[in-house]
């Protein structure tokens, strides 16, 4: 196990706020591992106390093999830490920065270039100009190259990909995943839920507390219901009349069609005689079929628990 | 019976230099519209946005918003507007209550008209039991909630939202579309920014700007018939990564 995790807790303000409560979870070698959740759930606390930046008021944990607490300078010649907020010097250039981290760490751009290259020559062309000036992209680029030029064995990347669109967040997973293929282990917290899908494991986040811990697969099997996924014309009156229909147990919107359980397990039966509610009530073009679950219909059913 | 138009653009340009980030756009939003402006970091959208909130003079083009010129008249647009953004929405150290008075005053309400509105508020959201603390120990999902009704304390005409559910939970984040419908029911029109493509299909119409220019703007079904796609999701990836402007 690269990353153990056992029952840590953390409050702030005198125990007034619970950060964490009793989190216990481990991480395998080479596993790219996410932890999904919303702001405010914990994580950064966590990686707070991972990177050894913080203490835990309760329980262990340990990065390969090194307790975060008694080996902490150990633990910090071994990991990359990308924080969620910019923290590069903004007054240094590209290249002044990522030689100022690999000087901090005993090394330099040429030793260890072969692991960031692919990242790196993205914003090569750039590297005179300072870090404050670059944009949100790059900045994110060059963050994580200064945490990979130590050739670290374990990542810690606190929300990577918060603010950042679609299309730069899927280039950002693209990369992780070839960073993988080198061995590292990495442990990544996202808000965005359909990043759960291309982690290896994730474990649900949410007030603290980890609802659940699998593969997305297997949080996705687990998923108590039938779900199904309805749409007609006029979709906001769609979702109010669905609501209040006694045969629904849950309806949530999910971009174009509404996503409902019901409360028997009758459906051939139910599924028609909700069709027909709908109709009587003026709904028109109704469609509902069977679907699977996202991650993101599994941390609503885990939050309403 | 004809739409009233809230918003109208025509050839609006914003240069720094020689860069031109917002270049020659045109669009019109209607009353009650709930609009999405949808673009890739960098495309442009927050300089455009802050035109039509009266922060920034154009360098070309002309607006209206409520029927205000966004050259001469920012004053009053300001005065019919309201917005909210997930980086700056409330003030943490000061209660809900006094939050609520504060914005209000700001947006010109009266003594009178503050109190009723910040009783109704409080009891609309629930918040009656946390209306004396600091709303930076209030949950974000409450904070977000609460910073849109704000937002719209003084019902204007338009509300402008610069992602205004990013990093909030997948419920909290319905709870607040819900809000958004309320307000696009009593005739606000909302103009909205999201990362979340989901929740661009809850929009009206949409529109998709890349390098500086509005490239697409339909109703969501229509943007997935153009380009052929099932989702959101694919129509925002096949017009943003023809984008040539580095990403911010």
């Amino acid at each position: 196990m690269e990353v153990i995790v056992k029952n840590i807790s953390k409050s702030y303000d005198k125990k007034k706020v619970l950060a964490l409560s009793d989190i216990s979870f481990e991480v395998n070698s080479g596993e790219l591992f996410g932890l999904i959740g919303p702001d405010g759930a914990g994580k950064t606390s966590l990686f707070r106390i991972l990177a050894t930046l913080l203490l835990p008021d309760e329980g262990s944990a340990s990065l390969h093999g090194f307790d975060v607490v008694k080996s902490y300078k150990q633990i910090r010649k071994l990991l990359g830490y990308m924080p969620g907020k910019f923290s590069l010097y903004q007054d240094l250039t590209i290249e002044e920065n990522l030689d100022f981290f690999a000087t901090l760490f005993n090394t330099t751009i040429k030793e260890n270039y072969d692991l960031i290259k692919d990242i790196y020559v993205q914003i090569e062309p750039f590297k005179n100009r300072r870090a404050g000036q670059l944009s949100g992209g790059m900045k994110q680029k060059l963050a994580l190259c200064c945490a990979l030029i130590h050739r670290p064995t374990i990542l810690l990347l606190d929300e990577p990909t918060t603010g950042v669109d679609a299309v730069s967040r899927k280039e950002f997973w693209e990369m992780l995943k070839n960073l993988k293929k080198q061995g590292i282990t990495i442990l990544v917290s996202t808000p965005y839920m359909d990043e759960a899908m291309l982690c290896e494991r994730i474990a649900l986040i949410q007030n603290g507390s980890i609802m659940s811990i699998d593969t997305p697969q297997g949080i996705i099997d687990k998923y108590p219901y039938p779900l199904f996924a309805a749409r007609a014309d006029n979709m906001g009156k769609l979702l109010k009349d669905l609501r209040s229909s006694s045969l629904i147990s849950s309806c949530n919107t999910f971009g174009d069609y509404h996503h409902i359980c019901f409360v028997n397990d009758t459906y051939a039966k139910d599924i028609p005689d909700l069709k027909q509610d709908m109709i009587q009530l003026g709904n028109q073009n109704i469609e509902i079929k069977p679907i699977e679950p996202t991650i993101e219909d599994c941390f609503i059913q885990l939050m309403q628990k | 019976m004809e739409k009233k138009i809230v918003i109208k653009v025509e050839n609006l340009v914003k240069a720094f230099g020689d860069f031109i980030a917002v270049d020659n756009i045109s669009f019109e939003v209607y009353q009650g519209e709930i609009f999405g402006f949808l673009g890739a970091n960098g495309a442009g959208k927050t300089t455009a946005m802050r035109m039509l909130c009266g922060l920034s003079t154009p360098t070309s083009g002309d607006a209206q918003i409520a029927g205000y010129d966004i050259y001469t008249n920012t004053e009053d647009i300001k005065k019919n507007i309201g917005y909210m953004s997930q980086k700056f929405s409330l003030y943490e150290d000061l209660t809900v209550k006094e939050n609520i008075r504060f914005f209000a005053g700001v947006y010109g309400l009266d003594i009178k008209t503050i109190k009723r509105k910040s009783e109704e508020l409080i009891n609309t959201l629930g918040l009656n039991a946390e209306a004396n603390k600091l709303v930076g120990s209030l949950p974000l999902g409450w904070k977000q909630k609460l910073a849109f009704s704000v937002a719209i304390i003084h019902e204007p005409k338009v509300v402008f939202l610069d992602e205004p559910t990013g990093g909030v939970d997948p419920v909290t984040r319905r709870q607040f579309w819900d809000m958004i419908y309320a307000a696009s029911d009593k005739n606000i029109t909302v103009f909205v920014t999201t990362h979340y493509m989901d929740e661009a299909e809850y929009c009206h119409r949409v529109s998709m700007m890349v390098d500086g220019k509005i490239e697409a703007l339909d109703t969501p079904q229509g943007l997935k018939d153009t380009y052929h796609a099932q989702s959101m999701d694919q129509v925002f990836y096949q017009l943003a990564r023809a984008a040539t402007r580095s990403a911010d």
